[in-house]
């Protein structure tokens, strides 16, 4: 038999998620809502919450957790505040490719601080010129004198003004087939964030570009054998990083529900609230069904991953229909508000925005249809 | 070391509060429809015990009577940071009143053994009855005082804690072991914590039935219970909007006036 359940410490993490969101992540939204700018207060919610040692292994100072954890405390962060979720998962996403291929040296250089909150982390892959093709990447390396040399620009990077510790793609110099990926620390010279983006939605999760200038990186903080960069940065990228995704995408859809259902039970209509007209219980049906399929692709997926095996399709599969289903319940949701749904003060506008910045965000919906085609036809 | 008790309560999640039916049998809550919570009151006279855990030695017992489901609210408070947790649950407790849910306990906390503080909430949030807490001190035979709201250490297990009365508190000395009922201006609880969690891995929920207490039946649960309760009927809150016309200070006027009339002020 399949057992599509939660175990009863699950359900007590996804408890303990509830309450942190809650308590220490919505009371901050409107400020994030009313200035983009503003990530520290959430940023330091979730490092003294525990949030950011979920995946993170005891030895290294975290809980050593899993992932299908990791996809519920998400989840319910996302209920409240999909824009620190996403601070949350892609700074677990820069956390992944460490705990995956670094050093002895690495991981106790880096997870400790990771794992206690000290540092944040992100992963830069995405360019102007290639981000779905991330072989059209082109920041590039070199070897000198024993370090190497980066250059280069980096753009759309969830954390780039926050994150200590930076997990950079790079292409070699001198052989465009050749990628491989850095550890970069803040600080560093040569090595800076610079323009912040504004997005449409997801409003105070910092968003950015990075920029090295002759960026000199000692050799150490290679991370992975050289040349194999893109496998690193795509084994996180294609799991850690898409569960993360459809963690944030369930839990907005969660949020998109609940509104859904409180409006549809306090608007009246006709004499009655309109929850009772079989129009609008169809919609709500509509982010039910959606969700209930989501959460089963989705935690099927991290399931597998916490297995120790491969997910990456199953993944694929997850984020593709979670995230569209996401932008689905946001537009139903807002729909349902009539005109309240265009007002700034019903949630729902937010859910509208932020829906639209799932999708592309760790591969975009046409590059899932690529992979899961793939994996059909294969 | 200071031995504690904490009694605490599962009690439906107060946002489920519409859902709740009424047994029209027993009279008593149907609380297994509803998911359950930690009665809020308890949670900060768990609070307070893991305070002082915080500075002193302290061993931490959390106490509950309630059928199965409950063991998930013993379980949360280890994972808040109780030490060992105890479930008292058997269906002759069912139906219990505060006397008999009181006198239930007592035995219980008796058989844990000599213990210095007992903590409960000052009432729960859906019985609200605040007679628990007292009565647990009676049938212990200790000393209580009820709606403690702060209090602190002072010598030879004397202690000196500020409680509310009526537009005011009181502040008393009391030497332990006594039972504190406590209100919500005492201390803002922790939330759960994803290491408290796993750390209450390691601890233990005892379950207790009847026969592991060796009390009688008849003492227990709703047959164990003096109070009737011969009606329980569902409240209906309706709203009402009215528009107050005028000029500003028109609008004031008349807003205070129907304020005052409603007793609102």
């Amino acid at each position: 038999m399949i057992d599509f359940t939660f175990t009863e410490e699950q359900e007590l993490f996804q408890k303990a998620a509830r309450e942190f969101a809650e308590t220490k992540i919505a009371p901050h939204v409107p400020e994030m809502e009313e200035n983009d700018e503003t990530w520290d207060p959430v940023i330091k919610e979730l490092c003294e919450g525990e949030m950011m040692a979920i995946t993170i292994p005891e030895e290294y100072g975290g809980l050593g957790l899993g992932y299908t954890v990791r996809m519920i405390a998400l989840e319910e962060i996302a209920r409240v505040s999909v824009a620190t979720a996403m601070m949350m998962q892609v700074g677990g996403l820069g956390i992944d490719p460490i705990i995956l291929f670094g050093t002895d040296e690495q991981k106790q250089k880096y997870l400790p601080g990771l794992a206690s909150g000290e540092h944040f982390a992100t992963v830069a892959v995405t360019e102007p010129t290639g981000g779905s093709d991330p072989k059209g990447c082109r920041t590039t390396y070199r070897k000198e004198n024993g370090s190497y040399v980066l250059n280069g620009r980096k753009c759309f990077i969830t954390n780039s003004h926050i994150a200590d510790v930076q997990v950079v793609l790079a292409m070699d110099e001198d052989n465009p087939e050749a990628y491989s990926t850095f550890i970069l620390e803040k600080g560093m010279e040569g090595f800076e964030p610079t323009h912040i983006e504004h997005k449409i939605g997801m409003r105070g999760c910092n968003t950015g570009e990075i920029e090295m200038k002759d960026c000199e990186v000692p050799a150490e903080n290679l991370l992975g054998p050289e040349g194999k960069g893109m496998r690193v940065s795509m084994t996180a990228i294609s799991e850690c990083g898409r569960a993360g995704m459809i963690g944030c995408a369930l839990g907005l859809q969660a949020a998109c529900l609940e509104a859904a259902v409180k409006f549809a039970n306090e608007r009246i209509l006709y004499g009655k609230p309109i929850s009772k007209l079989q129009a609008q219980q169809f919609k709500i049906a509509d982010i039910k069904i959606d969700l209930e399929a989501g959460r089963l692709l989705g935690y099927r997926a991290s399931a597998t991953h916490d297995k120790g095996e491969r997910a990456g399709n199953e993944y694929a599969v997850a984020k593709y229909f979670t995230t569209e289903a996401a932008q689905r319940a946001a537009k139903i949701a807002a729909d349902m508000h009539g005109g309240y749904g265009c007002m700034e003060e019903y949630a729902v506008t937010r859910y509208v925005r932020d829906s639209f910045v799932l999708g592309p965000s760790a591969g975009t919906s046409d590059i899932m249809k690529v992979i899961v085609s793939r994996w059909a036809l294969s | 070391m200071l031995r504690i008790v904490v009694c605490v309560k599962a009690v439906p999640e107060p946002k489920a509060a519409e859902d709740i039916k009424i047994d029209p049998v027993t009279k008593s809550l149907a609380r297994m429809e509803v998911p359950l919570v930690i009665n809020p009151l308890d949670r900060n006279a768990l609070e307070a015990a893991l305070l002082i855990k915080e500075h002193d030695e302290a061993h931490i017992t959390v106490i509950s009577m309630g059928p199965p489901p409950a063991g998930d609210i013993v379980k949360e408070c280890l994972a808040l940071g109780a030490d060992h947790g105890i479930l008292l649950s058997d269906p002759a407790f069912a139906g219990a009143d505060a006397f008999a849910t009181a006198y239930t306990l007592a035995i219980a906390i008796k058989k844990i053994g000599q213990q210095d503080l007992v903590l409960c909430g000052r009432a729960s949030s859906d019985g609200a009855t605040e007679w628990v807490g007292p009565e647990l001190a009676v049938f212990l035979d200790l000393p209580v005082v009820t709606m403690v709201r702060e209090f602190a250490e002072t010598e030879n297990a004397t202690w000196q804690v500020k409680a509310d009365i009526e537009h005011g508190y009181r502040i008393v000395q009391v030497q332990l072991p006594a039972v504190f009922t406590v209100t919500q201006d005492l201390n803002v609880p922790r939330t759960l914590s994803f290491s408290g969690i796993i750390k209450s891995r390691k601890k233990e929920i005892t379950t207790w039935s009847l026969e592991d207490l060796a009390i009688p039946a008849n003492s227990v649960g709703l047959e164990g219970s003096p109070t009737i309760v011969s009606k329980l009927e569902y409240v209906e809150s309706k709203r009402e909007c009215q528009i107050i016309d005028g000029t500003l200070e028109e609008k004031v006027e008349q807003l205070i006036s129907k304020l005052i009339e409603a007793g609102a002020i």
